[in-house]
């Protein structure tokens, strides 16, 4: 069967924005998870001056809209001499975005610890960091993984905004095709279906994920 | 026993939440292969005391000496150091709930004692067999009963090898029919001359192991002495009292 010729172009345009999306989402779900284990992990049981800088992060990034934050990476910076590629200020303004809320997710997860787990590790010698990095982290991690989960998925769909700062990516290039043809409907449609595929696929490994993770006594028994 | 001179000296500790005094000048020595008991009533400072020993609690004031060594409490080192010396099982177990048996064990003797992976594990499958625990590995604490719980909780501070063991409670927290297990390790360690200070209400624990009993009440050792002494038939020691109603509780229990 052949295809016409805007589907064809739809296609091919919309498979290189899927290519450049899945470029931007998975450094951003990375590097977010991290910050939001690293910044959690201060906001809990940080002293005061770096917990409240790890605050003062969260608030401006959950505080702000993302919209704002990727303007002012690729069009403000340059004013103090930073020039950004549009790829590398969606990237950065992606995973800290990210890492805002997924520090929250961590935060109530450290915070659900039962203290014991603490005191059990301190009483056999453990340093405070220890402590945190082989027995609380962990637990907490399997207590987040639901929420931060929740977040990639929705970090997904945020990541049609990188068009903003003219990085093209699935909704950049599915736009392009749209406005050519004028046929907004039938594109829409297919990004759509693209990013349900995406969040599907994200879905299945985050499944494995939990599988690979679970323990006994840990969610569902 | 007492011919030795102590491996664990505390003096004078005293330990205040705001204006609520815990613990009020207390001091306890222990020998190599002693064995003190404490008992009083619930709020006395038994579980305070015991903390602050290992310095989960720090203490507002006092000294404590182990090995003739000064425990600075305002340095950090001093504390970690006397916390791998001093062995600590709690009434509610406190195992690390995403660890396997084997790992619960293994994981302070890699990150605290440093120990290669291959040394831990022989280490631990050794405590695990000497608790009777040595087909259940592969099992996370979720899937022990109680008084599995608390048998892996002791091989897992026997492992560390340590001076002295603390124990707060071991049985308070275990289901009658389970309590037998873990009396019989406890016993075990008495028998291979493991020093321990212990907070039990458990009255063969009491009998049987105590070399000298420490009755507290309001944060104070208001009597102390051998067994044989403060619970001779006749004797008005608040001890024996407190005996005796454990003795009737267990019997309306019985």
């Amino acid at each position: 069967m052949e295809l016409s010729p805007f589907y064809q172009e739809l296609l091919t345009s919309l498979n290189r924005g899927l290519i450049m999306s899945i470029a931007l989402i998975i450094p951003s779900a990375v590097g977010g998870v991290l910050i939001g284990i690293v910044a959690g992990s201060i906001r809990t049981f940080g002293g005061s001056f770096v917990r409240t800088l790890a605050d003062a992060y969260a608030a401006v990034f959950r505080g702000t809209p993302l919209v704002v934050q990727l303007f002012i990476l690729y069009f403000g910076l340059p004013n103090i001499g930073i020039y950004l590629s549009p790829y590398l200020a969606a990237v950065i303004g992606f995973t800290l975005c990210s890492g805002a809320y997924q520090s929250e997710y961590v935060r109530g997860a450290l915070l659900s610890i039962k203290s014991g787990q603490y005191l059990g590790a301190q009483a056999l010698g453990f340093t405070t960091f220890q402590a945190i990095c082989w027995i609380i982290v962990p637990q907490a991690v399997r207590r987040a993984i639901h929420g931060c989960g929740n977040e990639i998925i929705y970090l997904i769909k945020y990541s049609s905004l990188a068009f903003i700062v003219t990085c093209i990516e699935l909704t950049g290039e599915g736009k392009t095709i749209a406005t050519e043809y004028f046929r907004f409907t039938e594109v829409f449609t297919i990004i759509g279906l693209y990013y349900l595929g995406l969040v599907t696929l994200a879905m299945l490994i985050l499944k494995n994920i939990e599988q690979r993770l679970y323990v006994p006594g840990f969610g569902h028994n | 026993m007492t011919e030795n001179i102590p491996i664990l000296r505390v003096n004078n500790i005293s330990k205040s939440f705001g204006s609520n005094t815990i613990l009020d000048s207390v001091s306890v020595a222990l020998a190599k292969g002693e064995i003190k008991v404490l008992i009083g009533p619930s709020g006395g400072g038994k579980s305070t005391l015991l903390q602050c020993i290992n310095c989960l609690v720090v203490p507002d004031s006092g000294e404590i000496e182990l090995e003739n060594e000064h425990i600075h409490f305002s340095r950090k080192q001093d504390l970690y150091r006397l916390r791998q010396q001093v062995g600590m099982i709690f009434q509610d177990f406190n195992l690390f709930d995403h660890l396997t048996a084997l790992d619960n064990i293994t994981i302070a003797l890699r990150k605290v004692k440093r120990m290669n992976k291959k040394e831990a594990m022989q280490r631990a499958r050794l405590e695990l067999e000497q608790v009777g625990l040595g087909d259940k590995e592969t099992l996370y604490p979720a899937q022990l009963s109680g008084g599995q719980k608390q048998r892996l909780a002791i091989a897992r501070a026997l492992a560390m090898d340590p001076k002295i063991l603390l124990l707060d409670e071991p049985t308070s927290a275990l289901d009658p029919t389970l309590i037998g297990e873990v009396i019989a390790v406890i016993k075990g360690l008495a028998v291979k001359g493991m020093t321990m200070i212990m907070a039990t209400h458990q009255i063969s624990l009491i009998y049987n192991l105590a070399d000298e009993i420490l009755f507290m009440e309001n944060g104070r050792i208001v009597e102390q002495g051998p067994p044989a002494a403060l619970l001779s038939a006749g004797n008005k020691s608040k001890s024996q009292g407190f005996c005796d109603r454990l003795n009737e509780l267990s019997e309306v229990e019985g």
